[in-house]
């Protein structure tokens, strides 16, 4: 696994919010078929990191290269359409909708039924058994019928990453999947990801750190919007300027 | 506004659909029978406005966008059906048809500006719009400017029906009416239905799983605006008018009282304020009392008392209740 083949780079990123900078000047290379850590304090600039790999926010400047394909100018929906999928930091579901409808949303585009008005909507039915099984997979099958918004915290952060697996995408970002999960879950689901990660490449930002080293290849550090160490966990982790900025002692 | 949309997302236990449904059909059957008692032209505008209101509310009720200008697709399709029937002596299902397709038309061009804005700015974009297309109405030689179209022949339905009977005029726009309501039905429980549904919910969740937001919710637009034209060339046929009234802003505020009023997101909800409004305006009218001023008022304590509306709060009640 080298950078030699990267599905995902990023050159020169930064945004500006307002005069702030929240990311500088950040470059990436995600390998293709590795998992890919990004980790950092509280506000150094991950979340905005994935908003501007997958357009939701437009970069002050900077490129960002998907297999080659210079996506800098493409819009969120089409990103996800090349097979970039992310998820987000606040669990993001569609609250009123069920666990089961949740899942069924995400398989409609690929199915091709997404835009038909004039169908009865029991045609989706015909995608319950894909949902289901994506659901299986994080344990989710006994809270099919359940309004999304009823469940815990953690289970929606399971129910996003069915959905999100739905689409079945190359590349997966995920933020912070397992916050707000138990012991158990958290093992689970980094199983799930392990398991995923077999033919698609997946960026997490994670801050439970044996979850890091446990499952990733690699791992970037963010601080105050800047890269300030990448590698391996082992380098990363014995890098004293990472230690440093993981206790809280600020520079001066 | 987000307040105000809130109500449509609520899941409703499926006994309340089988009592919707039966009510429905008793509703229907009453309609069947209605204008060998009351007067049909009274019915026919109340079924007019009931069709424009439940267009409005596919796009409030079901997308979450708050249109201020939708009188220019009702208006403007009564226009269109009227030109078409009386200058070029077409049947008035064909001008039914270029109403229509002229307010679906309006619609796209509409739809397209304001989609992309959020919130009050998309309304205050239908509204610059429509005021515009009022400008337009008033210059333009076709529509007559102060006088309107006037005297537009009913002619005869596919050539046969002579609409000019009063009963016959009657069923074609009850027929008209349900199918316009099974259309938004079908729209809203359908695939695409379903989508609308997930955006309204969580729009960047929606986008970040590969939709077009955008195209969703212009498609949703041109049909609800193809549908307030349905509503306004029926309207015109029954008139026999088509006028300035129909493309003012007050008629774009009317249908957002109506729609309010009987709950937005339901489905009888608007037919329910559609019926209320007219019947009140017919009442008061003869009375004497100013129209306005009561409507307003009516209009304040229904926001201020019954947020969901009369239907709205209704099925809030009944599916509380089946819990
Ligand atoms: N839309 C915005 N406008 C202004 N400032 C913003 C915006 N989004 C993020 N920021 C700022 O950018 C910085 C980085 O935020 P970001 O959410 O990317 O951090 P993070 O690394 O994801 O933090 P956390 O671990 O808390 O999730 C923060 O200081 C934040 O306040
Ligand atoms: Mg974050």
């Amino acid at each position: 696994m080298t950078t030699a083949n990267p599905i995902l780079t990023a050159t020169g990123l930064t945004k500006e919010f307002r005069g702030f900078v929240a990311v500088k000047n950040v470059n990436l290379s995600i390998a293709e078929g590795s998992i890919h850590a990004l980790i950092g304090p509280n506000g150094a600039g991950k979340t905005t990191v994935f908003n501007l790999l997958t357009k939701f926010l437009e970069p002050s400047s900077g490129r960002i290269h998907y297999r080659g394909q210079d996506i800098t100018r493409t819009r969120p929906a089409e990103v996800a359409r090349l097979g970039l999928v992310r998820s987000f930091q606040i669990s993001a579901v569609f609250p009123h909708l069920t666990v089961l409808d949740n899942v069924r949303v995400a398989l409609q585009r690929p199915m091709g039924l997404a835009t038909q008005f004039w169908r009865s909507a029991r045609v989706l039915d015909t995608l319950d058994d894909r949902a289901e099984e994506l659901l299986e997979a994080v344990n989710l099958k006994s809270f099919l019928h359940v309004p999304a918004a009823e469940i815990s915290y953690g289970r929606k952060r399971a129910l996003e990453i069915a959905t999100t697996l739905a689409l079945d995408p190359a590349l997966l970002l995920l933020d912070e999947p397992m916050a707000g999960m138990g012991h158990e879950d958290i093992d689970r689901i980094a199983a799930l990801i392990r398991r995923i990660a077999r033919n698609r490449t997946v960026v997490m930002v994670e801050h439970n750190l044996s979850v890091v080293a446990d499952l990733c290849d690699r791992v970037t550090v963010l601080q105050r919007g800047e890269v300030l160490a990448e590698g391996s966990y082992a380098e990363v982790s014995g890098d004293p300027r990472v230690r440093e900025a993981y206790m809280g002692t600020e520079h001066a | 506004m987000a307040g105000v949309t809130d109500t449509a997302a609520e899941s409703r236990p499926p006994g309340l659909a089988r009592l919707g449904f039966w009510m429905a059909l008793v509703a229907l059957a009453l309609l069947v029978v209605a204008p060998f008692a009351i007067y049909p032209v009274f019915l026919m505008k109340i079924l007019c406005f009931a069709l424009f209101a439940c267009a409005f509310n596919l796009l409030v009720g079901y997308v979450g966008l708050l249109s201020f200008g939708h009188a220019a697709f009702f208006g403007g399709a009564a226009y269109f059906t009227a030109h078409s029937v009386k200058v070029w002596g077409l049947t008035p299902e064909i001008g039914l048809l270029i109403g229509v397709a002229g307010a679906a038309g309006l619609g796209l061009v509409v739809g397209f500006l304001a989609i992309r804005r959020q919130g009050i700015y998309f309304s205050m974009i239908t509204l610059a719009l429509s005021q515009m297309f009022f400008f337009v109405c008033l210059q333009a030689p076709f529509t007559h400017g102060e006088d309107g179209i006037q005297g537009v022949p009913r002619g005869r339905l596919f050539g046969i029906v002579s609409l000019d009977d009063p009963l016959a005029m009657y069923f074609t726009v009850l027929v008209i009416f349900v199918a316009g309501v099974l259309a938004i039905w079908r729209i809203v429980n359908s695939p695409f239905g379903n989508i609308l549904k997930a955006i309204r919910e969580n729009e960047p969740r929606a986008i970040s799983l590969g939709y077009r937001v955008d195209r969703y919710k212009l498609g949703a637009f041109v049909m609800s605006a193809a549908l307030a034209g349905l509503a306004g060339g029926t309207k015109a046929l029954v008139f026999q008018l088509a006028t300035l009234t129909d493309v003012q802003w007050q008629m774009s505020g009317e249908v957002i009282l109506m729609t309010l009023l009987g709950g937005i997101g339901t489905m009888a909800g608007p037919v329910v304020g559609a019926a209320l409004v007219v019947t009140l305006q017919n009442y008061l009218s003869a009375v004497g009392i100013p129209v306005n001023v009561l409507i307003g008022a009516i209009f304040i304590v229904c926001v201020l008392l019954f947020r969901r509306g009369i239907v709205g709060e209704a099925v809030h009640l009944l599916s509380r209740r089946a819990r």
